[in-house]
């Protein structure tokens, strides 16, 4: 008997009780949906965190004055200022794993174009910020050192701002804004860099040198940064080191003595976003495990409705061993049968798995990634699910005695 | 002379059922050749039917020796004893033993499906098989569609689609009437005149009156063993 006909007979005597193996069937398809759904929706979540985290910027730490723990009282960052200007060019100047330092100030005012306002964001920074941020401009040009030396009156708008400004689709660059009174000159207009984790629009935001910052907007204190330092290390491998390197210094320039806290704080964002993807990870397979236990209890119910079959079949196993059926004719059967319920759900549950992930990615908005490994571990999974569960039964029904499967009433 | 088909020697089936010992046979030896018409006759509990089962080899002697068509039984493996069944060997069964929900023809191809015979060769042999018992017209239906005795000859296609030596059939005319009872009788001793060897196992004299040999069994052996001259099947009851 060749596998064909095997898989002839396994399919009409499937067909034969519809609706039992529909419901037997069900079991895998739920499992195998719910694997590939968890698998593909957590895929998705992983890679929604590593754009959140690229868009930030790369490679990056963030320098906050000021303690975050003050003998035991949590002060906010920034509640302390600390970290000089002086600081900076030392960070700038001093440390090898350093190759981008920026001060990152912050207001917010009413941007001003020929008729219409917008309350922004309003950001002093220095060259290298766009550098820590892979940030480049859709339109005009970026600002560059000369401009923060010399107070230059330029800006660089973000595409929210461009477009509530003059609309869709107008080029700014050239053209004038007022913040504060002061007339500023657009020089380009940033890429698009979408939404924050938080929902915060990065795009809402405009940028003028520090130095311009300073003079014409917020003057801040004198020796001391009002606000963040960006840091960029000079690699990915080198953000720890930075991170080391910037507080061993800070910590030499403020004379803290050995044993006392830190008085401002430095976030690694590699870090955060390798632990943020760390917990993802876990989740999804957390998560999958649970579809995974979801399989088991389908091949379980395989395995179940296959004794009852055997059982209910056996003078048919009998009839079969007298007309000259071998003990391995019968195995396959049995076994063909519960890998044919197995292996439909499987290949259902994996449409229906993927349709889940899909619809429930494009509604939170999040990428769509669909590892074809995870489909073929999929169905290999149902496959086995189907053979281990029927090897029992199937094992019990070619080991029956024909004598006594003929007399089975 | 040439080796019987059947040789049953001082063969001894003993059944263990707990702590009770069961002797279904007590040392039979019996010899059949090629083309006899045996029935065998006997209470129930006499050890017939587990003579049938030895010699349809669905079952070895805990004794004695059995051969058939030169093999010897107990020297087989499980899947020596498939083939032989599925070769040598056609059962008749008192309830037909068809599938369910499985055609006529289907249940006839059973055979040649274990026996690996292709699809359309297959076909063709269980379409004459079923037109040789006079159900050429009902290959498409199903055992519940049709009579007990309709059913009896579908079983005996499936018995005699393989081209087996020998034919057992097991009271195959205990769940019919007279009527039908004959037609099927005089179906197995138009194979018997083809030259295929039948035994049959019965409880009625006039079943037993087709045969040309009648063994006659008690407590697990055989007690009587008588030839009659062969009849004409018209002038028999």
């Amino acid at each position: 008997m060749n596998l064909l006909e095997i898989f002839r007979v396994a399919w009409r005597a499937l067909l034969r009780n519809k609706t039992r193996s529909f419901l037997t069937t069900l079991g895998i398809v739920i499992g195998v949906t719910a694997v590939i759904a968890m698998v593909t929706i957590g895929d998705g979540a992983k890679a929604r965190v590593q754009q959140t985290f690229e868009a930030m910027g790369s490679n990056m730490l963030i320098l906050l004055p000021g303690t975050t723990t003050h003998g035991g009282m949590g002060g906010g960052f920034g509640s302390l200022p600390t970290v000089t200007w002086d600081d900076l060019r030392a960070i700038q100047t001093e440390l090898a794993a350093v190759r981008y330092v920026s001060p990152n100030l912050r207001a917010a005012a009413p941007v001003v174009a020929e008729d219409q306002n917008w309350t922004t964001s309003i950001f002093g920074v220095g060259a290298d910020y766009f550098q820590i941020r892979n940030w480049g401009t859709a339109t005009g040009s970026l600002f560059g050192t000369s401009d923060v030396d010399a107070g230059s009156k330029v800006v660089l708008i973000g595409q929210t701002v461009a477009t509530q400004l003059y609309g869709e689709g107008i080029d700014p660059v050239g053209r004038t804004v007022r913040i504060k009174g002061v007339p500023f000159t657009v020089v380009g207009m940033l890429e698009s860099k979408g939404q924050s984790a938080m929902g915060q629009d990065f795009d809402d935001s405009v940028f003028v040198p520090y130095s311009t910052f300073l003079a014409k907007i917020q003057s801040g204190l004198k020796n001391v940064i009002a606000g963040a330092v960006m840091i960029g290390a000079d690699s990915a491998e080198n953000t720890r080191k930075a991170e080391e390197q910037v507080r061993a210094l800070l910590r030499d320039r403020h004379h803290l003595p050995e044993g006392t806290d830190d008085d401002f704080s430095i976030r690694n964002l590699t870090e955060m976003a390798s632990g943020v993807e760390q917990g993802t990870r876990t989740m999804t397979l957390l998560l999958a495990a649970i579809a995974a236990v979801s399989l088991l209890v389908g091949g379980i119910g395989i395995m179940n409705i296959m004794l009852v079959s055997v059982t209910e079949r056996t003078r048919e196993i009998g009839v079969r061993m007298a007309v000259g059926a071998r003990q391995r004719d019968i195995l396959l059967q049995f076994l063909v049968e519960s890998l044919t319920l197995a292996a439909t759900g499987g290949a259902v549950g994996v449409a229906l798995g993927l349709g889940g992930a899909i619809w429930l990615a494009s509604s939170f908005g999040w990428p769509i990634l669909v590892r074809p490994g995870v489909i073929v571990i999929a169905v290999t999974f149902s496959a086995l699910v189907g053979v281990g569960f029927g090897l029992y039964p199937a094992r019990k029904a070619s080991k029956l005695d024909p004598i006594q499967a003929l007399r089975f009433e | 002379m040439a080796e019987p088909l059947i040789s049953v020697d001082r063969v001894v089936k003993t059944y263990v059922m707990g702590d009770v010992r069961v002797e279904a046979l007590r040392g039979v030896s019996l010899r059949i050749d090629e083309g006899e018409f045996v029935a065998v006759m006997g209470a129930s509990g006499s050890g017939k039917s587990t003579l049938m089962n030895l010699l349809g080899c669905l079952d070895r002697p805990t004794a004695g020796q059995y051969r058939l068509d030169g093999h010897d039984v107990a020297a087989l493996d499980a899947n020596a004893l498939a083939a032989l069944r599925n070769r040598t060997l056609g059962f008749v069964f008192q309830n037909f033993n068809l599938l369910s929900r499985t055609t006529a023809l289907e249940n006839v191809e059973l055979p040649l499906l274990y026996a690996g015979v292709p699809a359309r060769e297959r076909h063709r042999r269980a379409t004459e098989a079923l037109a040789r018992v006079g159900l050429g017209e009902r290959a498409g239906h199903h055992p519940n569609q049709m009579s007990g005795g309709q059913q009896q000859r579908v079983a005996i296609a499936r018995a005699l689609v393989g081209r087996p030596r020998l034919v057992l059939a097991d009271e195959p005319t205990g769940n019919l009437d007279s009527q039908t009872s004959v037609e099927v009788m005089r179906i197995l001793s138009e194979l018997r005149a083809e030259g295929i060897t039948i035994v049959l196992v019965t409880h009625e004299q006039d079943i037993a009156g087709w045969a040309d040999r009648v063994i006659t069994m008690r407590d697990g052996t055989v007690r009587t063993d008588e030839r009659r001259p062969p009849a004409a099947p018209e002038a028999r009851p």
